[in-house]
């Protein structure tokens, strides 16, 4: 099980599910604290991406690092198997669920092998670094039933979907004309220019044709299990979007 | 662990009294010249580059408003012993303007990202300031003298009336109030079609280059509307595009060399002798990964956001998220030094990440002797290593605890854990006070600290020369 985060050492919190940790992971779903940050970490990642633009060129470097972070997200995800688009019923979670304060993921192997964190980092806050974001404890995320888990027909499908999208906005940032920026957006609706939406996730509910009861933060890759070939595009496909709007 | 042995080793072996140097120094702050006001240092914009020139005469800073402000040196005076060396404003301009593309829709910071000085060739100074598109070049001349007597004008310039002049006169040159005058003398426009991170002029003192995200071009000093490309790591196909530079400078004796760093954590040093495109490097610098650090912002806190020469040109010093290492120009598999800036954010890089902290770019220093290295940090402290003796010292840029006159106290950030009076502890680090740009003097103790809106110079007045 090379080239996964756990082979490199970044051991999994615990050992709730009883297994051994250490390599040889192929399959098995990571545990649900790690997943549910980590795919915090890409959501953040997704809406970073979106982010950088508006009246001034954005920071190329900056778009490559956080390009290459969502790579490395997702090439691990799809190695354990947890890369699959978010399921319907994970609507009605409360965005803020999803803003977990990933401190675990920050640790090293050293740190995670067998130790308690230590008192002053332990609940993952850290109200001096994140004013104005209300880090959520994770053990309220835990407890939410729908883990943050995407479901895809088939995750080959979805990887090219997501590399396709992360090539849009590169493609985007190195030719900005009207043009292009016309045919990304032929098919959208108007209401994806709007952050706010997009931040409340309102925007994906209305490509895929959900009810606007869809309240997931980042998830506006909802379309049902075995729908077209654009369920692939997903949320990037509105990163794209936001990323080259003038 | 050898290495750090011989390290220790070789320290005790030296040995020498001045090896306690950054112990016994005792920074001060500069008190700009009684005549002038404190609102001099501080201004309206956020400052985004610092820069000494050859000398250490000069210091010259760039703002976010496109303006440059120049501090002189006042020579030492007898009738005021106490201010000795303090520097004053010397020259304000408007380096850059705001523009907007409107091909891309898009607006052209006027933010000054870099400047750097030309060797002093003649009376006047010379520097080159750069913004995220264009470079400038910019002669500053003083005078001092104007003509007096002439025939024909009055004291005004009106013509006189010529009925009036009865004799002729060789006008003289009279002493006038100092003026420090400023003109753009080659603008080097249309050469970069990403952002401009770096310039840096070549010790032949006729080209330079600069450098963007994807392209490094070489320009001569004196034509501007050619450069050469000697760097383009820009894929045939944005979709692969993984890496950046970052950085980039010259060489300080060898004029075909140059060195440039990505956003993957690697040194490039090229020879221009080489190739026209040196695409390839001659050297790679590179440290290989710590598997057990391993993690998802290894990649982020592995990017270098600064490249240095040595003054003696061996080594090279690079800064990345949380350490500054010193790279011998003879060993490509690994820094001979490396130093912690604050290794204590390494837990909190998910929330720097969040709040984009993890992608501050800082810069580094040498001093004038290459034994003491300086960079930034967050809640406007700084930090010096001294490269002897292995101790380390951090400061803080701040109005509250510098009266005139007074000496610096190091300063601690604790971890949890026993905590020393006046330690900090990481969690109420400010994040929005970050010293990015620092400059030393050439050749004296004194430094530069770009802390947001003010300009900290401190001189250590104990130990006034390097060693």
């Amino acid at each position: 099980m090379e080239g996964t985060m756990f082979a490199r050492g970044l051991k999994r919190k615990s050992a709730e599910d009883g297994e051994d940790v250490e390599g040889g992971l192929a399959g098995t779903q990571a545990t649900p604290s790690y997943s549910l940050q980590r795919q915090s970490l890409l959501d953040m990642s997704l809406v970073k991406l979106q982010l950088c633009h508006m009246l001034v060129e954005p920071n190329l470097c900056r778009s490559v690092l956080i390009a290459n972070t969502v790579r490395q997200i997702q090439e691990e995800m799809t190695q354990d198997g947890t890369w699959r688009v978010l399921a319907p019923q994970a609507a009605g979670r409360a965005p803020l669920d999803r803003l977990v304060s990933t401190e675990i993921l920050c640790r090293s192997v050293r740190e995670q092998e067998g130790e308690r964190p230590a008192a002053d980092v332990g609940d993952g806050r850290t109200p001096g670094l994140v004013p104005g974001l209300s880090a959520v404890p994770s053990a309220q995320a835990l407890r939410s039933p729908q883990s943050s888990l995407w479901e895809v027909d088939s995750s080959r499908e979805n990887r090219g979907g997501f590399q396709k999208s992360l090539d849009q906005i590169f493609e985007t940032l190195e030719s900005k004309t009207p043009g292009s920026v016309e045919e990304l957006f032929s098919d959208v609706d108007s209401s994806y220019y709007d952050l706010d939406a997009v931040l409340t996730g309102m925007v994906g509910s209305t490509q895929s044709g959900h009810g606007s009861g869809l309240q997931a933060f980042t998830a506006v890759a909802t379309p049902p299990p075995g729908s077209s070939c654009r369920s692939d595009l997903g949320e990037l496909d509105h990163a794209v979007e936001i990323l080259v709007e003038t | 662990m050898e290495r750090e042995l011989e390290t220790r080793l070789r320290a005790w072996m030296e040995g020498r009294a001045e090896s306690r140097w950054l112990e016994k120094c005792q920074w001060e702050l500069a008190e700009p010249h009684p005549e002038t006001t404190q609102l001099e240092s501080v201004r309206a914009d956020i400052i985004s580059t610092v820069e000494f020139n050859h000398t250490g005469e000069l210091l010259a800073t760039g703002d976010k408003g496109g303006r440059v402000v120049i501090f002189q040196r006042e020579p030492e005076s007898k009738n005021a012993p106490h201010s000795q060396g303090e520097y004053d404003v010397y020259s304000t301009f408007q380096s850059h303007e705001p523009e907007f593309d409107y091909l891309k829709s898009l607006e052209i910071e006027e933010k000054i990202n870099k400047i750097k000085w030309l060797p002093q060739q003649n009376a006047a100074h010379s520097l080159l300031s750069t913004n995220d598109k264009t470079i400038k070049l910019w002669k500053i001349t003083e005078r001092d003298k104007r003509p007096e007597g002439y025939n024909l004008k009055d004291e005004e310039g009106k013509l006189k009336d010529l009925s009036t002049v009865t004799s002729l006169q060789v006008p003289v040159l009279k002493p006038m109030d100092l003026m420090v005058e400023v003109s753009p003398r080659r603008v080097f426009a249309n050469g970069h079609t990403y952002h401009i991170n770096s310039i840096s002029v070549n010790s032949d003192c006729e080209t330079y280059m600069s450098a963007d995200d994807l392209r490094i071009n070489l320009w001569h000093l004196a034509i501007t509307d050619r450069s050469f490309n000697i760097v383009d790591i820009k894929p045939a196909n944005m979709e692969d595009l993984t890496e950046v530079i970052t950085a980039s400078e010259f060489h300080p004796h060898h004029c075909n060399l140059f060195v440039y760093s990505s956003s993957k954590g690697s040194l490039r040093l090229c020879d221009m002798r080489a190739a026209a495109l040196c695409d390839k490097h001659s050297k790679l610098f590179e440290e290989p990964e710590d598997p057990s650090n391993r993690s998802f912002f290894s990649e982020i806190i592995s990017s270098v956001s600064d490249v240095k020469f040595s003054h003696s040109g061996r080594y090279m010093l690079t800064r990345d998220y949380l350490t500054v290492k010193v790279w011998d120009l003879n060993m490509e598999a690994r820094p001979i030094e490396t130093y912690q800036v604050h290794d204590y954010l390494r837990s909190k890089l998910c929330s720097l990440y969040e709040n984009d902290c993890i992608f501050d770019k800082f810069e580094c220093a040498w001093n004038g002797s290459d034994s003491v290295i300086m960079t930034g940090a967050y809640n406007n402290f700084f930090r010096m290593f001294d490269r002897n003796t292995k101790r380390d010292v951090t400061l803080e840029a701040s109005r509250e605890s510098s009266k005139p006159r007074a000496v610096l106290k190091p300063r601690r950030v604790c971890v949890g854990g026993k905590r020393r009076r006046d330690d900090i502890s990481v969690d109420s680090l400010d994040f929005t006070k970050k010293i990015l740009h620092t400059a030393w003097h050439p050749a004296e103790n004194i430094i530069a600290i770009a802390a947001t809106n003010n300009l900290y110079i401190f001189q250590d007045k104990v130990n006034s020369e390097m060693h």
